[in-house]
């Protein structure tokens, strides 16, 4: 297919179309309503169904139900609708259903802002709900990416029997950019058929129940273990970040992802111009985050930035990733305002000058 | 050669269930139990389970589950029908999960006209976590969240929900039946073979409440039950049909012009 010019929400869904995703099941709200708007129409276009949920504890639960029945399911949200659906994403990965859930982010807390924001990063790749579990959390920063990673969550989602989060702030959302769909995409992983799925059972194999409740510890406990197998698996495997810029002899390294990403490297190729060497990781996993990845261009540098529109979340995977105690120099705009490549810029000079104020001493 | 008159029913499995001496939910299973046996439905039945004491209803009915979050099998119905639309389905509920934190999710799958079957089982009580007050508690009924009686002063008055659902204009089929006789039982038979051949001809959203007796958390024997079910609970919930398919308060709306 030719590129065409997408705005991100549509491609979004489109993208989810193109993953053979016939079933939409969401909830409005500012700023992804553009992702629903446009499967409304689209989806029955293919045979598929959308359906406008009463909230967004339904919808998660709609998917539960759909992807439990075998099928590909996606819903989107922002911030405040991801915290009412954590109750059944969580019921979801109890259920090791596979299920793709966009959040195109939002300023927090509570109703915060409509505007761009990473606030949940913390939410996205710790604590997404009660009981112990992990989702895949993939950040696009484009629009071609954003339409790449939805494809790609649905495979992983089907490969791993998980629930797979793509995570972009409102100018994913916003943004128009060309984007190319491939006709002869394959999925990226060998997916088995779902001979678990609830499809009416004719006693020719063991009856599907879709389910997270064991009241016996013991079974318990080998859940969580197989759980836990699963999650290591993806901690090995599915690490994906991008590098740039001079990564062997950095003066100052950038951890950014998302949007922020390309702020940044707008601003590294600045200062490259005024012999400024910096790098940059961009984890495209925020989890599994690129640890080693982030350790190993940061210990050929001289300095660590953390560039985020948050207070500082992803700086404590930052430090994890650090071989010894390192300062990190950090820089944020908050509640919807957007970091600009001259205040990067700014930054990483004042890192070089010395009169930057390190945010976290080990 | 003996005969077998009475067989367990094809859809129910082989299995001794949970529930305490006198409640009705096993007679109300297998009721639901008889009725996709004799629709000839098990093979593309897909029941979905509540939390409550029916939580385990999965081991009890031999056809494929989905075990809910608390109040939300309307929506994973909703999930699973969308999908594949071939498959009959129907959510069990009690009031605690139905009428109290799953309010939201039965009203507007009713309100969409999902094609699926609610059996909502309503023993004024929640039985599992230990009989607290529950949405549908009588005025004056003792509970461990109520132990002078439920006050309608503070806690209002008990939900009809077979009479609150019927107030909506899309759903198709909507009855009141009991399980404390008998009697009762043949004529809830009858309400839940209505309401699965409803949705086997895909005409829209059927449910139907039961009411049921749980002597465990009324402090009631059995028989003390069934009178208590009787005298108490009948005349403020009246049995009946509330909606039918072709009621005239199903007529279609003019489209906006």
């Amino acid at each position: 297919m030719a590129k065409k010019l997408m705005k991100g929400a549509e491609a979004i869904g489109e993208a989810a179309v193109q993953a053979g995703c016939h079933l939409f099941f969401g909830y409005p709200i500012t700023p992804q309503n553009e992702i629903p708007e446009y499967l409304s129409s689209r989806l029955p276009q293919v045979g598929g169904t959308f359906v406008q949920a009463e909230s967004e504890v339904a919808s998660i639960n709609m998917l539960y139900g759909a992807a439990g029945a075998g099928e590909r399911v996606m819903t989107s949200s922002s911030s405040p609708g991801i915290s009412l659906m954590a109750e059944g994403i969580s019921y979801c990965a109890g259920a090791k259903l596979p299920v793709v859930i966009v959040n195109i982010m939002r300023a927090g807390p509570g109703l915060g802002g409509i505007l761009p924001s990473q606030a949940d990063y913390f939410q996205a790749t710790k604590g997404l709900a009660h009981g112990d579990f992990r989702v895949l959390v993939l950040a696009p920063w484009s629009i071609q990416e954003a339409a790449d990673l939805v494809q790609d969550a649905f495979d992983l989602a089907d490969y791993y029997r998980n629930p797979v989060m793509v995570v972009g702030d409102g100018l994913i959302g916003q943004m128009m950019e060309p984007v190319e769909f491939y006709e002869d995409r394959q999925p990226i992983k060998e997916l088995p058929p779902k001979t678990w799925a609830s499809t009416g059972w004719k006693r020719d194999r063991p009856k599907a129940i879709i389910n997270s409740l064991f009241l016996d510890p013991a079974e318990l406990e080998q859940h969580n273990i197989d759980l836990k197998k699963k999650y290591d698996l993806m901690e090995r495997d599915e690490v994906r970040f991008a590098t740039y810029g001079a990564l062997d002899s950095a003066d100052v390294v950038i951890v950014a992802y998302g949007t922020v990403a390309r702020v940044c490297l707008s601003a590294i190729e600045a200062l490259e111009n005024d012999g400024i060497k910096v790098a940059m990781v961009r984890p495209i996993t925020l989890w599994p985050f690129p640890y080693e990845a982030v350790r190993e261009v940061a210990s050929k540098a001289k300095d660590i930035l953390v560039v985020e529109l948050s207070t500082g979340q992803m700086i404590e995977d930052v430090r994890l990733a650090l071989h010894r105690p390192r300062p990190i120099h950090f820089h944020c705009r908050l509640g919807g305002m957007l970091v600009s490549p001259e205040e990067v810029i700014d930054k990483v000079k004042a890192i070089k000058a010395g009169t930057s104020e390190e945010v976290h001493y080990a | 050669m003996p005969e077998a008159v009475f067989v367990r029913p094809d859809s129910l499995s082989d299995v001794s269930t949970h529930y305490c001496p006198g409640c009705t939910h096993g007679i109300i299973h297998r009721l639901v139990a008889e009725v996709i046996d004799e629709l000839g439905i098990r093979e593309r039945t897909v029941g979905v389970a509540p939390v409550g004491c029916s939580v385990l209803a999965y081991n009890y009915f031999d056809c494929d589950f989905h075990e809910a979050a608390h109040g939300r099998a309307p929506a994973v119905a909703t999930g699973i029908k969308r999908a594949r639309p071939d498959l009959a389905v129907f959510a069990y509920q009690g009031d605690g999960d139905l009428a109290s934190i799953g309010m939201a999710e039965i009203v507007h799958c009713a309100n969409r006209g999902e094609k699926v079957t609610v059996v909502f089982v309503n023993n004024a009580i929640y039985g599992m976590t230990g009989g607290q007050m529950a949405p549908t508690t009588m005025p004056g009924q003792s509970a461990t969240t109520c132990q002078m009686g439920r006050d309608v002063e503070t806690a209002g008055h008990p939900i009809r929900v077979a009479e609150l659902i019927s107030t909506l204009r899309t759903p198709a089929f909507v009855a009141r039946a009991s399980s404390h006789s008998p009697l009762a039982a043949v004529n809830a038979k009858e309400m839940l073979r209505r309401a699965f051949k409803y949705q086997v001809e895909g005409r829209c959203f059927s449910l139907v409440e039961v009411l049921s007796t749980c002597p465990t958390n009324w402090g009631l024997t059995p028989a003390e039950s069934t009178e208590w079910l009787e005298k108490t609970m009948l005349p403020y919930y009246p049995l009946g049909v509330f909606k039918t398919p072709d009621g005239d308060d199903r007529a279609p709306l003019p489209r906006k012009p």
